[in-house]
């Protein structure tokens, strides 16, 4: 291995941004409070102000400030989003992240020495996809879709180049491609690509029966837990359907991305940067994560032996899967 | 007097794995009875149903010139490996008229004429003017756009095609449902998605009926119908409505639309007539109304 791998972790407000510095972040990913960036949550996200703070203490502590800006522009009000790009410039944010190609070439117009990443909501899943955005925008890194098999993106790493990659390991999981999927849009008007949200809290409801608790995103059943049984959060594709005169989860099951068993194979064919999901998460799960992969990443570098076991009770109460990176998934 | 150009019709590609013998009759058909303008042919969801069509398209297209029509070969929505990539670069050096459906495919196509078919993301002015500028003479916008960001873009460019009838594209994955839902994988589906010639309907728990899935992609259950807003969207600037075929008399969906287009039936009329087919599901404008795509009734 040559260059250290990069851990760029989620940083959903101002506090959890300090604390994935502080627990060993590479880097921080992070957007500003609106419709610019892919989690649109009420409570989540960074004025201009605390953007400005965020990347000072980012670069104080030696680490990378990454400002998503990855939603698709709305037609007439495309300014919202280049302001947005302006100010993240402004506030020295080491890296763009961006979705929609107008918007790309706004900052490359803009700013031509401003470094750009593609956002996984690009889903850029082939050397030719890469090309484009690298070839006619200069793009320094694609974050690739979570639908690639391992040997897709071993492929796809050694054809990007000088283009860099960065794979999602661990948090949520999208089955569809990412930034082509309107389900959410279809069942609530509220989409991952217009609105940055996907199966919004504003739209779930919860409704009780005698035997159990049902979950409704947008008014459709997408869930029914029995009595006793852990609630999860119901996202559209993870729900349970009628298909065929048969009951399954359909989509996926309600899993999340564990990749850890990975790592070495994901190295070695030179992805260059790991990436952790969930913006939406708590500080004391973005500090355990966050430094059990550290740690497994500087003992990879001296070739060391990582203790897969404290990353897989990461998910501990939780199902994972490698997803699409086994063939056998899809 | 009205001064905005005629409407064209666009009969976007089969996305379903229809049995060939009911391919072969539907584009027959089309080429000799549809007062459609431009009929896109080519699998765009599933590469392994690819074969199925090379066997067949070449008659089939000839046929559809000499009946008038303007053939778009439009390609493969994800692809994801070597040979997909290769068989695309293979209709372009063909010379076919090509709609991309991804990015790769504008990639491959290097600023030669073509169109923009609506799996690739064209959600405002500045990303339209974009793909105008890197060749594209027409660009088909994603069916969740509402009006408002329709008028937007349409305005000045004689290039803006709305999906306008037609079971709702909403997602794509590596992943194919039709065969997880047999208890299969994708390598080794046995063709299973050739049941459902509209999909496959999906329901909730409670019997509601909710999507549809096609291989990899999902759609919704509801058929889009912008049947009342076909003058606004002309008023607006769009130049084409594109009409996605459904097994139900699309011969008969192109004429209804022709009709509106011309001003020679009313929306009234256009909904009544959609309505006695045989349709997968209701029919449903929300999506340009700025609704849930679902909403179940037109306004």
């Amino acid at each position: 291995m040559t260059t250290p791998l990069e851990l760029v972790c989620p940083a959903g407000t101002p506090a959890g941004l300090r604390t994935a510095v502080d627990a060993g972040a590479h880097s921080v990913y992070c957007g500003y409070r609106d419709e610019t960036n892919a989690r649109n949550f009420p409570g989540l996200n960074f004025d201009r102000a605390e953007m400005k703070e965020a990347a000072a203490y980012t670069h104080e502590h030696g680490a990378k400030i990454l400002i998503a800006l990855n939603t698709f522009m709305r037609a007439g009000c495309t300014d919202l989003w280049k302001r947005g790009v302006d100010d993240a410039v402004a506030a020295g944010a080491d890296a763009l992240i961006l979705a929609d190609v107008g918007l790309v070439d706004y900052a490359r117009k803009t700013y031509p020495k401003q470094r750009l990443h593609l956002s996984v909501q690009a889903a850029a899943a082939t050397p030719e996809a890469i090309a484009f955005y690298r070839d006619r925008f200069g793009i320094a890194r694609v974050v690739l879709p979570r639908v690639l098999t391992v040997e897709e993106i071993a492929r796809l790493t050694a054809q990007a180049a000088p283009c860099e990659t960065e794979v999602f390991v661990f948090g949520g999981l999208c089955v569809m491609a990412e930034g082509r999927c309107m389900l959410s849009s279809y069942a609530t008007g509220k989409s991952p690509n217009m609105t940055g949200v996907c199966s919004p809290p504003s739209h779930v409801s919860y409704r009780e029966e005698s035997d159990a608790l049902v979950a409704c995103v947008g008014g459709f059943t997408v869930e029914r837990f029995e009595r006793g049984e852990a609630a999860g959060y119901p996202t559209l594709c993870k729900g349970r359907f009628e298909a065929d005169g048969a009951v399954s989860h359909l989509f996926e099951d309600p899993v999340s991305l564990n990749a850890v068993e990975l790592l070495p194979r994901l190295a070695e064919i030179g992805v260059t940067a790991f990436k952790i999901e969930g913006r939406q998460r708590g500080r004391a799960y973005i500090s355990t994560v966050v430094r059990a992969f550290r740690k497994a990443i500087d003992t990879m570098a001296v070739g060391g032996k990582v203790d897969y076991d404290e990353l897989r009770s990461l998910t501990e109460g939780q199902r994972d899967t490698v997803g699409a990176y086994k063939k056998a998934w899809r | 007097m009205n001064t905005t150009p005629r409407l064209s019709l666009t009969l976007g590609p089969v996305l379903y794995n229809w049995p060939k013998p009911r391919w072969i009759d539907f584009y027959s058909r089309i080429a000799d009875e549809a007062p459609v303008d431009r009929v896109c042919i080519g699998e765009v969801v599933c590469s392994k149903r690819k074969p199925f069509i090379d066997e067949v398209i070449l008659d089939l297209v000839d046929r559809l010139e000499r009946g008038g029509k303007e053939v778009v070969y439009s390609t493969l929505a994800l692809p994801t490996n070597k040979r997909e990539i290769r068989d695309i670069g293979d209709v372009i050096q063909a010379g076919y008229m090509i709609e991309a459906n991804d990015i790769a495919t504008v990639h491959l196509l290097n600023g030669r004429s073509h169109i923009v078919g609506p799996f690739i993301n064209v959600y405002n002015e500045d990303t339209l003017g974009l793909h105008l500028k890197l060749g594209a003479s027409r660009v088909c916008l994603p069916p969740e756009l509402p009006f408002e960001s329709i008028r937007t873009m349409a305005a000045g460019n004689n290039a803006v095609e709305v999906f306008a009838f037609g079971r709702p594209p909403l997602a794509l994955s590596a992943r194919c449902y039709a065969a997880r839902s047999a208890n299969m994988t994708k390598d080794s589906c046995q063709f299973v998605c050739e049941a459902h010639s509209d999909g496959m309907d999906v329901s909730t728990l409670d019997g509601v009926p909710f999507l549809a899935v096609n291989g990899i992609q999902t759609q919704g259950y509801v058929v889009t119908a912008a049947v009342n807003h076909v003058a606004a969207l002309r008023e607006a600037g769009v130049v084409a409505l594109r009409l996605s075929p459904q097994t139900c008399d699309m011969v008969r969906v192109v004429r209804i639309f022709r009709d509106l287009a011309d001003g020679s039936t009313t929306p009234h009329e256009a909904i009544e007539a959609l309505t006695v087919l045989h349709l997968p599901g209701p029919l449903s404008d929300g999506f340009l109304r700025g609704l849930p795509g679902c909403t179940a009734d037109v306004d």
